[in-house]
């Protein structure tokens, strides 16, 4: 479905994405992890082009999505994009958040869009809390908020840019609780994201990143217990047991 | 001090009104308003142009709000006093040579604080806007100005209170503000002059400093109620 | 059409560069005056005593909510005539205008200034002056090591913004007579007829100042950034 071909990126002379060559198939749950800087967000935003690319293509069903004269907007409304930081319209209650794009482009009437909307936050567990604002809601409600108003576009692809990273580490759970729901459900998903837990358990795949390449590709079982690039190997031991005494 | 405000306070208030034109305090409030008013859409759109992704309406835009802010604002009425007539072929009053200049100026301070108010928000808001698949107009007008203009809010009565002061210019052209109807009244009472300018200073002081401490006011209740979320 | 000989030489431009000459020393004394006063109101308005920082808050928005030509009104027409006669008929004789004008321009910039001294200050936490005391420092040593250095690169930033305003308000002088650039232009438009060259030359030369002075801003801030925690 999604197929990286020779993609690169610079910011002035600094790499930040180099020769990526990938391919994810409809319904596969990837992950990408790696140390910090290493570009796994930015190739992430390449997708729904919040990112450019100066070299190489990307295609999301055949088309070339980075091509000029593509329709930018249509290509976003496609996709459903979650941010470390939420990013929920403040203005807006969560109801409000998940109708204003269906509505706006026009793709549902009102009713279709409140409809909808209400089914979606019962389903990331929030429907008491549809006439809230942002700021009455915890930081683990309005992640789950944000995903639904991602879902009201009814998108076949969902990126996730470290949905759980800015959480309290006590409103991790019911987030990813949420995002396995979605992968049990079969929906496309590339997660960048820094709990192996759920890494091992819902990946199909995991992409390992540093400096801008994938340095490893490999099912979570063989990634998590026989890396085999030594900066995989070296990312695991640190994050396992940075402060092991042994 | 009560004789003069008994003698020339209507004429202090409402300048020659009802047997001739609207003057004084009521004019100086009218003349703000209005301008502050025609200046605000114009403010909008030099604000979004400043922040606009092409280059060829930024620039353009970016050089007129930096010329205009760079120059006095008596030289714009000027300008505007000898230019008006030039451009428009007939001779126009005080009045609107008054407040073109003053909607041409505000409209320059008016963008600063439009752009300051957007990209106060952050970048995350219209980026969420666009993966959304809203375009550049949408999101600018569902989720970007509704929060901007609210944020805005004691800006904009602190430019009024501006607008109120500058308004005083208007006594170089010989406009019937408040300052011009003072400098009448002194030239016929003549004997105290400190008294009738003090009772001028203070008549501004009373509404800015009203205005201002509205202002203020506006800004508390808005730290008080944040309506952003920030997450952990 | 436009003969921009006509105020590049000649008695025009003489009267022109004379309102220019005038203009900026008008703002250099105002800044000479301003700078200390707003400092003295700016510790006024923090003083422990709230009777003084009453005097300094009363101050602040007495000035800022009149506008400068009000001011100006004040100081030649007003207050000469609360002087006693022989200081009054000096006055009248020496150079009233000007005077009047620097006073009415440094009490205008001073309440401004002063408040972003007074911001500046307030803007390095408290903190600050307790790390350098438990370091060793004495009080006026925590004070010149740790907060001025601060306080000036947050403070010198607004305070150039505040010359730049200056630097316009020199033009409301025009009012009372003083012979500043905005009066040279208006001379030369009356004297002959043209509007378009005496009023580009003044615009030309507002903006050539107000572009030097944003210049040193950016160069200050460029050189020595504040640095946030």
């Amino acid at each position: 479905m999604i197929g990286f071909e020779r993609v690169s990126k610079w910011y002035g002379s600094y790499p930040a994405l180099v020769e990526i060559d990938e391919t994810i198939a409809r319904g596969e749950v990837v992950v990408i992890c790696g140390p910090s800087g290493s570009g796994k967000s930015t190739l992430l935003r390449t997708v729904n082009r919040l990112e450019s690319i100066q070299a190489g293509r990307i295609r999301i069903e055949g088309r070339d999505i980075h091509a000029p004269g593509t329709d930018v907007n249509a290509l976003r409304a496609r996709i459903g994009f979650v941010f470390q930081q939420f990013n929920l319209f403040p203005h807006l209650t969560a109801l409000q958040n998940c109708t204003l794009a269906p509505v706006q482009l026009g793709r549902l009437s009102r009713s279709q869009a409140l409809e909808q909307a209400r089914a979606l936050l019962a389903r990331v567990g929030l429907a008491h809390k549809a006439d809230a604002y942002p700021a009455e809601l915890s930081g683990g409600q309005q992640q789950r908020v944000a995903i639904a108003r991602a879902l009201a576009q009814q998108p076949p692809l969902m990126l996730f840019d470290e949905p759980t990273s800015a959480l309290d580490p006590e409103m991790v759970g019911e987030v990813l609780a949420v995002i396995r729901g979605l992968a049990k459900d079969g929906m496309t998903l590339i997660c960048v994201t820094h709990e192996m837990g759920f890494a091992r358990e819902v990946a199909d795949r995991v992409l390992f990143m540093d400096a801008g390449r994938v340095l490893e590709r490999a099912s979570p079982a063989e990634f998590f217990q026989r890396p085999q690039h030594p900066r995989a190997q070296q990312f695991l031991a640190d994050i396992r047991l940075p402060f092991d005494a042994r | 001090m009560r004789e003069l405000i008994d003698t020339y306070g209507v004429y202090f208030l409402v300048g020659q009104y009802p047997n001739g034109p609207l003057g004084g305090l009521a004019l100086t409030l009218l003349l703000s308003a209005l301008a502050l008013l025609l200046a605000l859409p114009l403010g909008l759109a030099l604000g979004l142009a400043r922040l606009s992704p092409w280059r060829a309406l930024r620039w353009p835009v970016s050089a007129f709000v930096f010329t205009v802010r760079a120059t006095p604002l008596l030289m714009v009425v000027f300008w505007a006093y000898f230019g008006l007539p030039a451009l428009t072929g007939y001779k126009s009053g005080q009045f609107a040579t008054m407040l073109v200049a003053l909607v041409v100026f505000d409209g320059a301070y008016l963008a600063e604080i439009v752009r300051a108010g957007v990209q106060g928000l952050g970048r995350g808001q219209m980026e969420a806007a666009r993966a959304l698949g809203l375009s550049h107009l949408q999101a600018l007008r569902s989720v970007i100005l509704p929060q901007a203009l609210r944020h805005m809010l004691p800006s904009l009565v602190n430019q009024f209170v501006s607008t109120i002061k500058e308004t005083s210019l208007g006594y170089i052209i010989g406009l019937s503000e408040v300052s011009f109807i003072a400098s009448q009244i002194n030239t016929q009472v003549f004997t105290k002059p400190a008294q009738v300018y003090l009772w001028l200073g203070f008549s501004y002081f009373v509404l800015c400093f009203a205005l201002s401490r509205f202002a203020y006011w506006m800004q508390d209740r808005g730290q008080r109620r944040p309506a952003t979320a920030t997450p952990a | 059409m436009f003969d921009p000989s006509l105020v590049l030489s000649g008695p025009y431009r003489d009267l022109l560069v004379a309102g220019l000459l005038l203009s900026l020393e008008l703002a250099a004394i105002t800044l000479v005056f301003a700078l200390p006063l707003a400092i003295g109101v700016a510790l006024l308005r923090m003083a422990p005593a709230r009777p003084l920082r009453w005097l300094g808050a009363a101050y602040v928005e007495a000035i800022r909510n009149v506008p400068l030509l009000a001011h100006m009104l004040f100081w030649y027409f007003g207050a000469p005539e609360l002087l006693p006669e022989p200081l009054k008929r000096r006055l009248y004789e020496g150079n009233i205008e000007a005077i009047s004008a620097v006073i009415a321009l440094t009490l205008y910039t001073a309440a401004y200034m002063a408040e972003d001294i007074r911001s500046g200050m307030r803007a390095i936490p408290p903190v600050q002056m307790e790390a350098g005391r438990s370091l060793g420092l004495g009080f006026l040593a925590t004070v010149r090591l740790v907060l001025l250095p601060q306080a000036l690169r947050i403070t010198v930033p607004p305070l150039i913004s505040q010359t730049l305003n200056l630097w316009k308000n020199t033009s409301i002088a025009t009012v009372i007579g003083v012979g500043e650039l905005m009066y040279q232009a208006a001379q030369v438009e009356s004297a002959s007829f043209r509007s378009f060259e005496p009023f580009a030359f003044a615009t030309l030369s507002y903006l050539s100042v107000s572009l030097l002075i944003t210049g040193l801003a950016a160069w200050y801030q460029q050189r020595y950034p504040v640095r946030h925690f």
